[in-house]
């Protein structure tokens, strides 16, 4: 098949950026999206050209690496696909298909296709752990967890940070990526102790970080690769809610 | 209360203030709603309606009520509309909305037609300014008041501009509620997948609802149904 | 120089080598260890966890990876599960039974007492995740659940749906991202190590590059760890991920490291085949697909990949039962499809190596679902395996529920590594390899669902202890980017990428990846040959020089520049190739996944050679182009006796 890209290029975070269009002729539908991109960076390579950065590594939709808007959609319009398992007979011969970094003021561009996610590193810091020293667990099996809740955490459990969520959503938000962490150890038992200081401090760094706010557009859950649910967001405003009703013995 | 300070002044807090706001301006729109189709059992018993809700000693404090709700729902909106702003300073130069429904992508613009019917509605049919031929409620001489509601409702909605105004606003409003009843919910933490189902539709239910009772009157009048 | 190889393993009982070890050990002082610095490069279970715990204990922690979070080494890719001798399931499992396994998985190529410590930690290792909210699957009675993995007669893995490994290492994550906010790690994702500093003998730092601004950084330290993963890429098409490189290890070989066993590499039976010349990668479907589906290929050649028309005859729903060969079930009827991985792998090689293959270049073999859906119904195949099939066709585009999926065994794990002693010390003091990136506990071929275990062992409960034990032997000493030897090392680093920069070649990087790849493949790959070894230690050299003269890296070494980072670890790859057949070759017997067609059993089998091969192999870097010097290391059973494995 062939196509026409649209790819922004951008030197480094300093530089103004351009679309730059290609001409990709003789692609086959087998090939991955990436691997589309690699026939073009091969080309420009041996032209001596800089090829289009992007990131990628484990190519089999679990790292969280890739991800670009994909003709107005991160990752692409196929539901529940990474950019990495998207392949080209979702296209037909002769489309345009637009391709741009993920857009958010938290993600600063670090050339052409790559952005800085570190951004969504330091929220999972600021809380997003269960304080468990190593060597001092409990036998495994001392905590009975009801199965269902233990499949609602996987459920949230399974984000892999690629940062969809954040490049679907109308604001910016990082809601979804962060709900999921918080309903993910909230739910279970091991992470009780932590569950509302935990939400008080990831949520303060979101707002620290600058992603914006939800409106419930529901963007972020249908861009998710895994689908996580949109029910984590309420979970965390329930939590962040208890936790603010509920008080600290330090104050007063 | 440093804690609640910074609690209003998260994003979350903002959509708490909007979702709590919102929750009363909906509950209000909803007794709006009720009162005002009591002008389908007849001018005698709006006008007393009125003159209940005219003469209450709480009236003030209603409207002071009311003033800060819309206040803190538009003060929240506005500086989160910003704050989204910021945090997408470059956008797409294609994007596409993959799921987002036509009423959550108009909140905001809903939200300003709504701001801009409300003062309206307060210029036509409360202070009377924007209304020809209104009539202030005065003292029965019993104690009492007379008000002249039923009246001002049917001349000023005989007008088929203005009936024009409210119907589309009673549209975005439904919209807006459609969307925002089930948000605020989402907003004050209710995720279970099976209420929020409920929600969702209670949310399009309640939409319809204001939409067509409050629209149900204009027509009324319009089409002379109702009439002096 | 030289070198004895000693494993420092304590002799006596395998069951308290360890505990009678970590106590003979020396501890450092809690107030003193904030005042060493320890390097961890990776990020991956053993990199992570090792960063997290040193960092919990107290260490000043630096830690690497050349992604752009300490989340995505592929480590998170695994999918099967993890193994702990819990025995949950009152099925007969023990520790001692998982050490027997494993030694015995492994082909009488691993050390004892590594294996028995590492089967003893398991257990540790379940809880430890548990206890981080890993969310393991559980039964209705809200205890673990167990399934037998890779022909285990026990139940015995652990798992979290089809993303065990993804689970695990975000638990490690979570951990490290908590000593990260504790300020004990200090993280330097989007950073390759170039170069390990070596001053008096000692490991000392690291010479790094910022992957964002190409600045050269150095590191000084009082211990570096290296938890780099595999060389699986050498092959160019693997499951590994795109990124995964040789570049640490080899570069710390070059310092003096010994590399030990390279040729040992595992090769995964139930791959999606290769669609065209493209391919950047191969994608691993779970081993478990094996429990249910059945593994045949047409007995006709007219059925199969015709190389003259470049096409498939008959499609596989169109073949009659009669025409087909279920040829796993026809060798091993006691096994049938569930035989391990390198006798399915070398199965199928064979046919399509007979001309029977399916699928693109008639590299593939049929996994049929069809009698699993009659005997227990769609649904029930869906309940099982419906993430998987789904998986297959989006990659593929086609739906297996209709018709055979297609599979071919690819490049999956390594075996061999940088040389350690039982502390998981290399041979240079100061210098510890954990995880893949080592040789030490699954020898000549690895259980399915032992390598996160190793990785976390090694990250959680190994390696701390003996790196305390190391500090605590050489104390607090000066530290100093200073050194002449950072000058030196970072100069080597520069001139090294200038070179690369400056060649201004007409050849893409991936075009000679692929090429090196496509040699290893054919020619150490699942059936190795004298003939070929040699043919292909004739060809690496002679890549390796037009390499030199004619790849293309355009850019400079400012800003991000991902054909630079690719330049350099394919250059790495081009010397180490020659060091894997040459291991490859001198290893003159059959063992795990090394199977060396000259020495097998009248039947097929690999033919082990004990009496002149039962040791590591360890080699000494003497310059490139120079002959490795051999080390051996003799291994011992004293537990678990060498016997052929059989599994008809």
């Amino acid at each position: 098949m062939n196509l026409t890209l649209n790819i922004w290029r951008q030197k480094d975070g300093r530089s103004a950026g351009q679309f730059e269009t290609y001409q990709m002729n003789d692609i086959n539908e087998h090939m991955s999206f990436l691997e589309m991109l690699d026939v073009l960076n091969d080309k420009l390579e041996s032209e001596g050209k800089e090829p289009v950065a992007f990131e990628h590594d484990c190519r089999e939709g679990i790292c969280g690496s890739c991800g670009v808007m994909i003709n107005g959609a991160p990752h692409g319009h196929l539901p529940r696909t990474t950019t990495c398992q998207l392949h080209m007979r979702e296209f037909k011969s002769g489309d345009n298909i637009t391709i741009e970094p993920f857009r958010a003021g938290a993600f600063p561009v670090l050339r052409d296709l790559v952005v800085d996610r570190s951004a969504l590193d330091r929220i999972v810091q600021a809380g997003g752990y269960v304080s468990a020293r190593t060597g001092s667990a409990p036998d495994a099996n001392s905590v009975p967890i009801e199965k269902d809740l233990a499949d609602r955490a996987f459920e949230a459990a399974a984000c892999i940070g690629c940062g969809a969520c954040v490049a679907s959503c109308p604001n910016a938000a990082s809601m979804l990526f962060t709900g999921a962490k918080i309903t993910h150890l909230g739910l279970l038992p091991q992470g009780q102790p932590e569950r509302y200081i935990r939400v008080d401090k990831m949520v303060a760094q979101m707002d620290k970080e600058d992603f914006g706010h939800c409106s419930n557009y529901g963007e972020c859950t249908v861009a998710c690769p895994k689908g996580i649910s949109l029910d984590v967001i309420a979970q965390m405003n329930r939590d962040l809610l208890v936790s603010q009703l509920r008080g600290r013995s330090t104050e007063g | 209360m440093t804690w609640l300070k910074q609690f209003l002044g998260s994003n979350i807090g903002l959509k708490v203030v909007m979702a709590l706001s919102g929750l009363g301006l909906f509950g209000f729109v909803i007794a709006h709603m009720l009162g005002n189709l009591q002008v389908f059992l007849g001018a005698d018993k709006f006008n007393a309606y009125a003159a209940m809700m005219q003469g209450n000693s709480l009236l003030w404090v209603a409207r002071i009520g009311l003033l800060s709700m819309v206040l803190a729902h538009m003060g929240s909106a506005g500086v989160l509309v910003l704050r989204s702003n910021k945090a997408r300073p470059v956008g797409y130069k294609k994007h596409t909305f993959l799921s987002g429904s036509y009423a959550v992508r108009t909140m905001r613009y809903g939200g300003l037609v709504l701001l801009a019917f409300i003062v309206y509605h307060l210029l036509h049919l409360t202070v009377g300014s924007a209304h020809g031929e209104f009539r202030h409620c005065m003292s029965d001489g019993d104690g009492g008041l007379q008000c002249f509601a039923f009246e001002n409702l049917v001349k000023g909605l005989s007008n088929p501009a203005a009936a024009g105004a409210y119907i589309v606003a009673q549209l975005a409003l439904g919209l807006h509620l459609a969307h925002g009843v089930w948000s605020l919910c989402r907003t004050l933490g209710l995720g279970n997948p099976r209420y929020d189902a409920l929600a969702r539709k209670a949310a399009l239910f309640f939409g319809a609802l204001i939409t067509a009772g409050n629209c149900s009157i204009a027509i009324a009048i319009l089409t002379g149904l109702v009439h002096l | 120089m030289t070198i004895q190889l000693k494993s420092g393993a304590p002799e006596g009982p395998v069951e308290t080598a360890w505990a009678r070890h970590k106590f003979s050990m020396k501890i450092v002082n809690p107030a003193n260890k904030r005042k060493y610095t320890v390097i961890v490069v990776g990020t991956g279970l053993a990199g992570a966890a090792c960063a997290a715990t040193l960092g919990e204990l107290g260490y000043n922690v630096l830690n690497f990876c050349f992604q752009d979070s300490a989340r995505r080494a592929h480590s998170i890719a695994a999918q099967g599960g993890i193994n702990g001798a819990k025995n949950y399931q009152n099925d007969g499992d023990s520790i001692y039974r998982l050490f027997y396994d494993t030694v015995k998985g492994g082909d009488f190529r691993a050390r004892e007492r590594n294996v028995y410590r590492l089967a003893e930690t398991s257990v540790n290792i379940i809880d430890q995740a548990t206890a981080q909210g890993v969310p393991f699957a559980r039964e209705y009675g809200g205890l673990l659940d167990n399934r037998s993995f890779g022909g285990a007669q026990v139940s015995r893995t652990f798992y979290a749906r089809g993303q065990t490994g993804q689970q695990l290492l975000i638990g490690a994550y979570q951990a490290h991202a908590k000593m990260v906010a504790a300020g004990n790690i200090t993280m330097y994702a989007r950073h390759e190590m170039l170069d390990v500093v070596i001053k008096d003998g000692d490991a000392r730092g690291i010479i790094a590059r910022d992957l964002v601004t190409g600045e050269l950084k150095r590191f000084v330290a009082d211990a570096v760890v290296l938890a780099t993963g595999g060389y699986g890429n050498v092959f160019y098409l693997s499951t590994n991920a795109m990124g995964c490189n040789v570049t640490a290890a080899w570069r710390a070989h070059r310092k003096g490291a010994l590399f030990a066993n390279p040729c040992y590499t595992q090769i995964h039976p139930t791959c999606i085949p290769v669609s065209g010349d493209y391919q950047s990668k191969l994608t691993l479907m779970s081993e478990s697909l094996r429990n249910d589906g059945r593994v045949w290929v047409p007995k006709h050649k007219k059925d199969c990949f015709d190389p003259a028309t470049g096409k498939v005859g008959r499609h596989p729903n169109e073949i009659p039962e009669e025409d087909r060969d279920y040829y796993l079930e026809r060798r091993y009827p006691s096994f049938g499809n569930l035989v391990p991985r390198d006798i399915a792998s070398r199965a199928a090689k064979q046919v399509c190596d007979e001309g029977r293959g399916v699928s693109y270049n008639g590299r593939g073999v049929y996994l049929d679902f069809s009698d699993a859906i009659r005997r227990l119904g769609k649904a029930a195949v869906e309940a099982r395996y419906g993430n998987l099939f789904e998986m297959y066709q989006r990659i593929s585009g086609t739906d297996p529920y209709v018709e055979p999926m297609r599979i071919y065994p690819a490049i999956h794990y390594t075996m061999g590594g940088l040389w350690v002693d039982y502390n998981l010390m290399s041979n240079v003091p100061g210098l510890f390899v954990l995880g893949e990136a080592n040789f030490s506990d699954h020898g000549a071929n690895r259980l399915g669902a032992s390598a996160l275990m190793q990785g976390l062992a090694d990250g959680y409960f190994v390696a701390p202890p003996c790196i305390g034990g190391y500090l605590a032997e050489v104390k607090p000493r000066p530290k100093s980017t200073d050194w002449p030897e950072f000058a030196e090392a970072e100069a080597a680093a520069k001139a090294r990428i200038d070179r690369l920069l400056n060649v201004k070649g007409k050849r893409s990087v991936d075009s000679f990846a692929r090429e090196l790849g496509l040699l290893m493949w054919d020619k150490c790959g699942m059936g190795r040959t004298e003939e070929g070894l040699t043919e292909a230690l004739r060809r690496i050299p002679e890549i390796r020089e037009e390499f030199w003269k004619n790849v293309s890296v355009p850019g400079s070494n400012t800003g991000v520049n991902q054909s630079l980072e690719k330049a350099g670890r394919v250059a790495d790859f081009l010397e180490f190739a020659e060091l894997m057949c040459l291991d490859a070759l001198e290893r003159r017997e059959s063992c795990g996944g090394h199977f060396r067609e000259e020495y097998q059993t009248p039947d097929g089998e690999a033919a082990r050679d004990d009496e002149n091969f039962q040791h590591v192999s360890a080699w000494e870097f003497t310059g490139l182009g120079q002959r490795p010097v051999l080390h051996k290391e003799p291994l011992t059973f004293d537990y678990v006796h060498p016997s052929q494995r059989s599994y008809k």
